[in-house]
């Protein structure tokens, strides 16, 4: 079979071997710490391949291929398409960054540990790779299953702590809850397509088959009930906080940077390649969950003081943008603006990008801090930029990127989207062109909440003075060359998705006309003289050029730079810090995360819940405790469980523990089936 | 970008950053007028921007490199917003850089550097200021935004100058949305530029201030910068006000006759726009610090409202 494949998928597919024979290898040196760092710097270069084939397959034709795998008479089938294609650069190019992070960042570890990381992460890869080429339902589950399973080993690494157990049940457990309604949707899209027998769990069946709007419609709720675990979307985001800071670091950048994408993934294909009708009413479902669980990660990530926790609910935060795109895009396409919803699906396959770039570089960078200090919890971190200077400065670019503001990436797919609801003004129904771009508004509250978070989150790890007496405060710890190299590389790809927005938004082309039947040929403004000016319709609608924008801001602070330089040039006095003349100060009187984030808590109090132990009057050792918890235990899990041990409880009533009642039972069944019998 | 255009827009350059020192003397001398003083003239604010720039500055051991390029990237962003605003003439060859939505990036870009510089020292008022400043930054730059939304969908464009020339296409029609957005923008023009109600720029009392407590550390040529990009950022804050709720007079791209005349016609409008912001001040008093996010509620509510009148009326 091979000569026929095409070499993007035999690229493909070998990298996927690749990292299946590094997994194996992983199991037979794991007693060689050197080698099995080794083993991630090969795993890497597996992550580039895989990106070259993602740009060569997205400008070509759809290739598929049966493998002689999987069960008797249910083969594996593999599609490599534009839409795939686009998330195996992303997943190749945020990948190559974990892996090579990772080389440093085994460093100390010890046996097994290393090893297993090793192992898993390599099926992890692996079952990833397979997932985004899964052309039935079959493989898609197989590879979902493995994705989880592995993942959740990695997660539990560091399985000897309770902590880490429960976050890893409670993540396993939400993945299942998914996975159930992932594949009741495709046995609902199976049973409808009648393409021979037996053939009908494939893709290319579901594809050629049309669901009447009612089953399409359960379809497509279960498929966003089932990804939407995976994505993060309230109330399925519980597992996100809990897992993301006990994984080790890499872990926690790839569950957020590559596999919160993996559901992205699952809704675009079903919603935009599977079903073929879409209908208003699910964009406007998507589109409000989407923005609601934006503004609730917002709100929740400002009044963390944990620092990974921090960046898992700003990770809820941004899927909930890439999930009001979606529902945009669903909603324009409902009604056959395909311009607009090609805008809007931009947006968000800009988004996921950037957020695999920039999410991966925090979560990084926070596990070189974490390695440093052994310390996650904000206030007591502060000052490092003196002591890791280089991943202080690639952890300014993300939080510039994070926080959305021009010239870095965030900015650009926060941009685009906000077109996108600029431009839905124009709906038959006049509510709805009412209230659509009134979610511009919450994109910007949201916006501006990041932006205030990222100052918290950099400006008390990074800036400012050692909030606690350190070990060898004059030390360098600048992180490994292997990490200082990948955190270098994510800042650059933020920086340069930042700058050439065009260029990008120019690869996206062929996945937006896979997805978007009817678009323009030449819809969406950026013919090739544009290729330095991002216009979504035209240049007078609305422009950016971020690329003169740095430059015009670069050239001015270099003009103005060297004026005073030539005109005033008095040298610097360096003194002990002024505060305004008040002479005890110690570095415990700077604000910590909590007190950073009480006016976001005293806002949005409704939204929290919160509780305070004050101390009293005479107190002899008066202690302050404020927690924060998420609302949606209290809210619908807890009351869950009651409710459901409540019922066992009536149930635990018919079990006497006698065989004579027991009987009864039989026998009362038998009774009341013999008077129901015809 | 027509080449021709380039004069112009240097020219825009350089009267905004080298004029807004004096609107904030301007403001200055009328709030010491309304207040019943002599004041200290139109060009104090240039005598002080000498003074800091000729001492030496003092620094803290603690400051990092941050501290120090952060002025500097402050006047820089503040100069670039000040450049593709519109201000005598919609023929600005750099506008296209950056539409609306961009322009409050910029905002939000130079806001961030300011909170972080003033985190770098690690003093008890730095932080203060910087939370306090990201406080009124988060509320206001969506009130900002949706501002600038009303006008944009009213001309279909994001685009600066699209939005002034299809404003000024029609003579003086009175939108009712715009009506709504103009008081919203007044609201985010006081917060976002420390002014009395919400911040007072002459305060010396350390645990009231916002912007003040962002340059507490700062000293000579460093303050220097900081004060003047904040002056260039009231200056294009008015601007940005003009050229939404009143730019009749402006010149249109290519008609060079009319330049001379828009630009008398823009001074004017300053000038007007600087003598009322004196007065606001003078007849409001400071609110505490914890009804500011009411204050820009309200502002975000009104912004939300002339959207929803727009859609409502079609105007």
């Amino acid at each position: 079979m091979s000569g026929s494949l095409g070499l993007p998928l035999e690229i493909v597919l070998g990298t996927l071997v690749l990292w299946l024979a590094l997994a194996l290898a992983s199991v037979a040196v794991s007693r060689y710490p050197e080698v099995i760092r080794s083993l991630f710097f090969v795993g890497s270069l597996g992550s580039l391949a895989l990106c070259v084939a993602g740009f060569l397959a997205i400008t070509r034709a759809p290739q598929v291929c049966v493998l002689p795998l999987g069960l008797p008479g249910l083969p594996f089938h593999l599609r490599l398409d534009a839409l795939s294609a686009i998330f195996i650069i992303l997943f190749g190019a945020t990948t190559f960054s974990v892996s090579l992070y990772t080389t440093g960042y085994l460093k100390h570890a010890r046996y097994p540990a290393g090893a297993r990381m090793a192992l898993q992460y390599h099926i992890l890869l692996a079952s990833i790779a397979l997932f985004f080429l899964a052309d039935d339902a079959y493989v898609f589950m197989v590879a979902w299953e493995t994705m989880a399973l592995s993942s959740y080993f990695l997660v539990v690494t560091d399985h000897q702590e309770v902590a880490v157990r429960k976050a890893g049940f409670l993540y396993l457990l939400i993945e299942h809850v998914g996975a159930l309604a992932i594949l009741l949707a495709f046995a609902i899209m199976q049973a409808s397509a009648h393409h021979g027998i037996g053939a009908g769990y494939t893709f290319h069946a579901m594809r050629d088959s049309t669901l009447p709007t009612g089953l399409a419609s359960a379809v497509f709720f279960l498929a966003l009930f089932g990804f939407g675990a995976k994505i993060g979307l309230i109330p399925l985001h519980v597992w996100l906080p809990e897992a993301h800071p006990v994984a080790p670091s890499p872990i926690s950048a790839l569950l957020s940077g590559v596999l919160l994408k993996l559901g992205v993934y699952g809704i675009l294909r079903v919603v935009f390649d599977l079903l073929h009708a879409q209908v208003w009413w699910w964009g406007v479902t998507t589109l409000l969950i989407g923005l609601m669980t934006a503004l609730f990660g917002a709100i929740y990530s400002a009044v963390q003081s944990d620092m990974k926790r921090l960046l898992a609910y700003s990770s809820i935060e941004n899927m909930g943008l890439i999930l009001a795109g979606v529902g945009l895009t669903i909603l324009f396409l409902s009604y056959h603006m395909t311009v607009l919803a090609a805008l809007a699906l931009t947006a968000t396959l800009y988004h996921c990008l950037n957020h695999a770039f920039f999410k991966s570089l925090l979560f990084l960078g926070s596990g070189s801090v974490l390695h440093a200090t052994g310390e996650r919890h904000l206030g007591k971190l502060g000052g490092l930029i003196h002591r890791m200077p280089w991943v202080a400065f690639t952890m300014l670019l993300g939080t510039l990127a994070i926080a959305g503001v021009p010239p870095l990436n965030g900015f650009v797919s926060e941009w685009l989207l906000l077109q996108a609801f600029l431009g839905a003004t124009s709906f038959p129904h006049p509510y709805l062109s009412m209230a659509v771009p009134l979610g511009a508004a919450v994109v910007a509250l949201v916006a501006g909440l990041a932006a205030y978070v990222m100052v918290k989150f950099y400006g008390i790890v990074f800036l400012g003075r050692a909030r606690e007496p350190q070990k060898s405060p004059a030390t360098r710890i600048d992180g490994d060359p292997w990490e200082r190299a990948a955190l270098t590389y994510l800042a650059l790809g933020c920086l340069l998705l930042g700058l050439f927005p065009a260029v990008v938004i120019r690869i996206f082309k062929p996945t937006l006309a896979l997805l978007i039947a009817g678009l323009p040929a030449n819809a969406h403004g950026h013919s090739p003289h544009h290729w330095f000016l991002l216009a979504p319709i035209d240049v007078a609608h609305a422009s950016y050029i971020p690329w003169v924008f740095l430059g015009a801001i670069g050239l001015t602070v270099l003009m103005t730079f060297t004026a005073v330089r030539i005109l005033f040039r008095k040298p610097i006095r360096r003194s002990a810090i002024w505060n305004c003349g008040y002479p005890s100060l110690t570095a415990r009187m700077q604000d910590t995360a909590e007190g950073f984030g009480q006016p976001i808590s005293h806002i949005f109090v409704s939204f929290l819940r919160i509780r305070r132990t004050l101390p009293t009057a005479d107190d002899q050792t008066p202690v302050y405790r404020s927690e924060i918890e998420d609302l949606t235990w209290h809210g619908l899990y807890l009351p869950l469980a009651r409710a459901v041990s409540w019922m066992t409880g009536l149930v635990a009533l018919l079990r006497r523990r006698r065989i004579a009642i027991y009987l009864l039972y039989s026998f009362a069944t038998l009774l009341v089936l013999l008077v129901l019998a015809p | 970008m027509n080449a021709r255009e380039i004069p112009l827009q240097l020219t825009q350059f350089v009267l905004v950053v080298g004029a807004a020192p004096l609107l904030a003397g301007w403001i200055g001398q009328c709030r010491a007028w309304f207040a019943n003083r002599s004041g200290a003239g139109l060009l104090q604010p240039y005598r002080v921007l000498r003074k800091l720039f000729h001492k030496s500055p003092v620094m803290a051991h603690e400051a990092s490199l941050l501290f120090r390029i952060a002025p500097y990237i402050l006047f820089g962003g503040m100069a670039l917003a000040g450049a593709i605003v519109p201000m005598f003439s919609t023929g600005l060859p750099f506008a296209p850089v950056a539409d609306a939505i961009a322009l409050v990036g910029i905002f939000a870009f130079t806001r961030i550097f300011a909170a972080l510089a003033a985190m770098d020292v690690g003093t008890a008022f730095g932080s203060m200021g910087a939370r306090r400043e990201m406080l009124v930054g988060f509320l206001a730059e969506p009130a900002l935004l949706i501002v600038l939304f009303t006008p944009a969908l009213i001309s279909h464009s994001t685009s600066l100058t699209v939005i002034v020339m299809s404003l000024t296409a029609a003579r003086l029609v009175l939108y009712p949305s715009m009506a709504f957005a103009a008081v919203a923008f007044t609201m985010v023009l006081l917060a976002e530029n420390g002014r009395i109600p919400v911040d007072n720029p002459d305060t010396h009392l350390e645990l009231t201030m916002i912007h003040g407590a962002l340059d507490l550390e700062y000293s000579g040529r460093y303050l220097a910068l900081i004060e003047w990009a904040s002056a260039i950022k009231l200056l294009t804050y008015i601007a940005i006000g003009i050229a939404l709720f009143v730019p009749w007079g402006i010149a249109r791209s290519g008609h060079w006759a009319h330049f001379p005349l828009a630009l008398a016609i823009f001074v004017v409008k300053v000038i007007a726009a600087g003598a009322g912001l004196a007065l606001l001040e003078t007849l409001l008093a400071k609110m505490r610090l914890f009804r500011i996010p009411e204050f820009l509620g309200t502002a975000f509510m009104l912004a939300v409202l002339g959207l929803l009148v727009h859609f409502l009326l079609g105007a």
